[in-house]
């Protein structure tokens, strides 16, 4: 393997790892939010203890997102030393700000919001915990909005051969993150739903805190619905933009080598050979990849073939054309998974309105599994959207060879990949035991409190002289 | 009128000044962990007194990181990349720590609460430790070449000079750790952080004098700003011997203001002997990074500008605010972690 796949393979682990934790903390803490919200103004005890039980969840989850967030912060200097270079003008900027504004602002009040219970109001301490999610929130806004440079480079002008930021404000308001934004927010709001819901009924199939799981299964079911159908929205927007700014990642995604003639068909699945560049076989639906492209039944999707002779014009020779098989079958996992989030959580809505959630039990086993999926259609949708600028970091500006690091070497590449490895499975490992742990004892330790006055004289204190 | 590049490479400054002046405190109570507390409970209050704020505090890192990055793009490449190893060492320990003060109390047993105290010690001890060493080869000169490229072999990370810099911002932030506990706790744990405060000062003075000497033989602080470094590094000098009197005279804050006086000016002295250079090549001293050279451009540092002077006096307004709500002291009583 070369340095720079080793290189990829690292940041590809790193940010993966990363982002099982980011968009679940999203999720979980603007439900929390709510629970607590219902608990101050409804003044209902159940609903403090919803905020507590699952904070406390959220507070596990929090601490590996955060920590993993470190090295996503540094790892841009450590292993993409040229890339750094040429954009961190325009890229470190958000970069900054979104530490600057966002994760003061998160790592302060969660702070007060865990160690402030008792020490501060009612109303001050709800708005702690909304701070930490609009922290969350802000947080994802500035590193999307570098993300979207990536994507679709806007604001900027070469000069002394860096990218050099020259517009502010057309980084804030890149197409790209208008489409990519919500997009996420969705998806992390889904991810928090959908993960109270299968606890919950995990909790509801074991029989255990009925009224509580209940409720909380129901604000999750509605979080979920209402969150899978803006990620469904905000995820069609982004494909249409993609015809205009990555029409080749549009290309591998489909795995539409040649032209689709008009109306273009969307292909369910195919067989890819990509080095005859041709599919062996394809399930289509006609129409469907018009009208996802283009809203409207007509219109013909450019293939890959066409496109690479058209990149070969602007940007010289090489090979412009994506890793194929990944992006095309990322991207089938990811919209499978979100359309049968958005099935699943109708259901449980109906299931519960007509009171006969607790009888069926295959439901709730169905919402346990569904745990993991958007974990998966999160991971999915990364893949596709960074595999699918290949071979690019910043579209059009600057490939991924050109990024990296010249001076780390593969013994050292191989030590921190080694390295990050081990400690993610750890983290992983640990991570899902302490879950089930807390899962299991339920609402009643949530909140671990000594009542030990702690006497200088007593008993433990004077064995501490010896 | 002061350039951009100049006030950016002061707010740099500003944050690693925050930045070890907070979490000097918190590195400094995890290794307490280890070497003042006798018992489960006396470790949890330690942890405790540092509950609601070493998260924010490691924020004032990744803030420094990331202007870094925004003002002196190539500061951050050559740094990152050239000392990529310390930095993975770093990152592992700073993974570690962070999880281990949110996992150490859910589970009820012994070997578990045991093995994250030594995740906490090592964890609060190697940063600090290998943040000396990055600070004082920076002060030496690595061998960066004319594309800002840094190749270092073993010795130049590692060195008298480096690893003499990497125990005295060590023994620093222990003391600051101490002194943070004498303010933050009751009876015995307080009686006994400040009588090794009392110890540690002696080391600290010890270390800064040796970590002086060598730098004069083997950096021009000296030389190159020498009539600003002097009295900087003879402030700082005065800052520890005051501190030690405090600690003696049991004026517990007085001791940990001038213990933190002493780090802040520790870290701006490292700051003014660089200026207007941000890392220093050995091989040519035409091939190092200065405040010019390494910067972005003139239109990203003015939106920074303004970016950053908006909001920092909001995040100290609030970050000064928590420390206020959380005044009391730890006895031991309705713990968190």
């Amino acid at each position: 393997m070369s340095e720079l796949m080793l290189a990829r393979l690292q940041f590809g682990a790193t940010t993966i790892f990363h982002f099982l934790f980011v968009p679940m903390s999203i999720g979980l803490v603007f439900m929390v939010a709510l629970m607590q919200t219902i608990y101050v103004v409804k003044n209902d005890e159940t609903y403090k203890n919803m905020a507590k039980f699952w904070g406390h969840l959220f507070l596990i989850n929090f601490a590996v997102g955060v920590v993993t967030g470190i090295i996503q912060e540094f790892q841009f200097g450590m292993n993409w030393s040229e890339y750094s270079r040429f954009v961190g003008d325009v890229f470190g900027a958000p970069l900054a700000i979104e530490a600057l504004l966002a994760f003061f602002m998160e790592s302060t009040f969660i702070g007060l919001w865990i160690f402030g219970w008792d020490r501060l109001s009612k109303k001050v301490h709800l708005a702690c915990i909304w701070l930490v999610s609009l922290g969350t929130m802000l947080s994802a806004l500035w590193i999307l909005a570098a993300n979207s440079f990536m994507q679709e480079p806007v604001g900027f002008a070469i000069k002394n051969g860096r990218a050099e930021m020259n517009d502010f404000f057309a980084l804030l308001t890149n197409p790209q993150l208008f489409v990519e934004f919500p997009h996420v927010v969705f998806g992390a709001l889904a991810t928090g739903a959908f993960f109270i819901g299968g606890v919950s009924a995990y909790k509801l199939l074991k029989k255990q805190e009925i009224d509580f799981f209940a409720k909380s299964f129901r604000i999750a079911m509605i979080v979920g619905l209402l969150s899978g159908l803006g990620v469904a929205f905000s995820g069609h927007a982004q494909a249409k933009h993609l015809m205009e700014s990555q029409p080749m990642k549009m290309a591998a995604s489909e795995a539409l080598w040649k032209d689709s003639g008009d109306p273009a068909a969307w292909t369910i699945v195919a067989g890819i050979d990509t080095d005859k560049q041709e599919n062996r076989f394809e399930i289509s639906v006609p129409y469907l990849l018009s009208y996802l492209a283009y809203e409207k039944f007509e219109g013909n999707v450019p293939g890959m073939l066409t496109l690479q002779k058209q990149y070969e014009k602007t940007y010289g020779p090489g090979n412009y054309i994506p890793p194929v098989k990944t992006t095309f079958w990322s991207f089938r996992v990811m919209a499978g998974a979100g359309i049968l989030m958005i099935l699943v959580s109708a259901l449980g809505l109906l299931l519960q309105y007509r009171s006969k959630l607790m009888g069926t039990k295959w439901f709730l086993r169905t919402m346990v599994a569904l745990i993991s999926f958007p974990f998966i259609a999160n991971s999915a949708g990364w893949i596709m959207t960074e595999i699918g600028r290949q071979p690019w970091t910043v579209f059009g500006l600057m490939t991924t060879a050109a990024s990296v690091s010249p001076n780390v070497s593969y013994g050292s590449l191989l030590f921190s990949f080694i390295a990050f490895t081990l400690i993610y499975l750890v983290l992983a490992i640990l991570l899902v035991y302490l879950f089930v742990r807390e899962i299991k004892k339920g609402t009643e330790h949530h909140h671990t409190e000594t009542g030990t006055t702690f006497d200088p004289f007593g008993k433990e204190a004077v064995q501490s002289w010896n | 009128m002061m350039e951009l590049n100049e006030l950016w490479f002061g707010l740099v400054a500003v944050l690693f000044i925050g930045f070890f002046f907070l979490e000097g405190f918190d590195f400094g109570v995890g290794m307490a962990g280890k070497l003042l507390a006798r018992n489960d409970l006396e470790r949890r209050m330690l942890i405790n007194t540092i509950g609601p704020f070493w998260d924010a505090n490691e924020v004032w890192l990744l803030t420094g990181g990331g202007a870094i990055f925004a003002a002196f793009p190539h500061w951050y490449a050559t740094m990152f990349s050239g000392y990529y190893i310390p930095f993975v060492f770093v990152l592992l320990a700073l993974i570690g720590r962070g999880v281990a003060f949110e996992f150490r109390g859910k589970v009820d047993s012994t070997r578990w609460t045991h093995s994250w105290d030594w995740v906490i010690f090592i964890g609060s001890t190697l940063p600090p430790f290998l943040f000396g060493v990055l600070f004082s080869s920076l002060l030496k000169g690595m061998p960066i070449d004319e594309s800002m490229t840094l190749r270092a072999g073993f010795s130049d990370y590692v060195n008298v000079y480096t690893v003499t810099g990497g125990i005295a911002v060590t023994l620093l932030c222990l003391l600051h750790g101490l002194l943070f506990t004498t303010l933050r706790t009751v009876g015995s744990l307080q009686e006994r952080a400040r009588h090794m405060a009392q110890r540690v000062v002696f080391f600290v003075l010890i270390g800064l004098v040796a970590f002086t000497i060598l730098s004069y033989f083997q950096t021009d602080l000296f030389t190159y700003r020498g009539w600003a470094t002097t009295p900087m590094i003879v402030a700082i000098v005065l800052s520890y011997s005051f501190s030690g009197l405090y600690i003696a005279k049991q004026r517990d804050g007085w001791a940990f203001g001038m213990s933190g006086l002493g780090i802040a000016l520790t870290i701006a002295t490292i700051f003014t002997g660089l200026f207007p250079r941000v890392m220093v090549s050995s091989l040519d001293s035409a091939f190092n990074l200065t405040v010019y050279n390494a910067s972005s451009g003139a239109y990203s540092l003015k939106v920074m500008t303004f970016v950053a002077l908006g909001l920092l006096p909001f995040v100290l307004g609030y970050q000064i605010w928590s420390y206020y709500v959380f005044r009391k002291r730890v006895d031991g009583k309705d713990m968190v972690y």
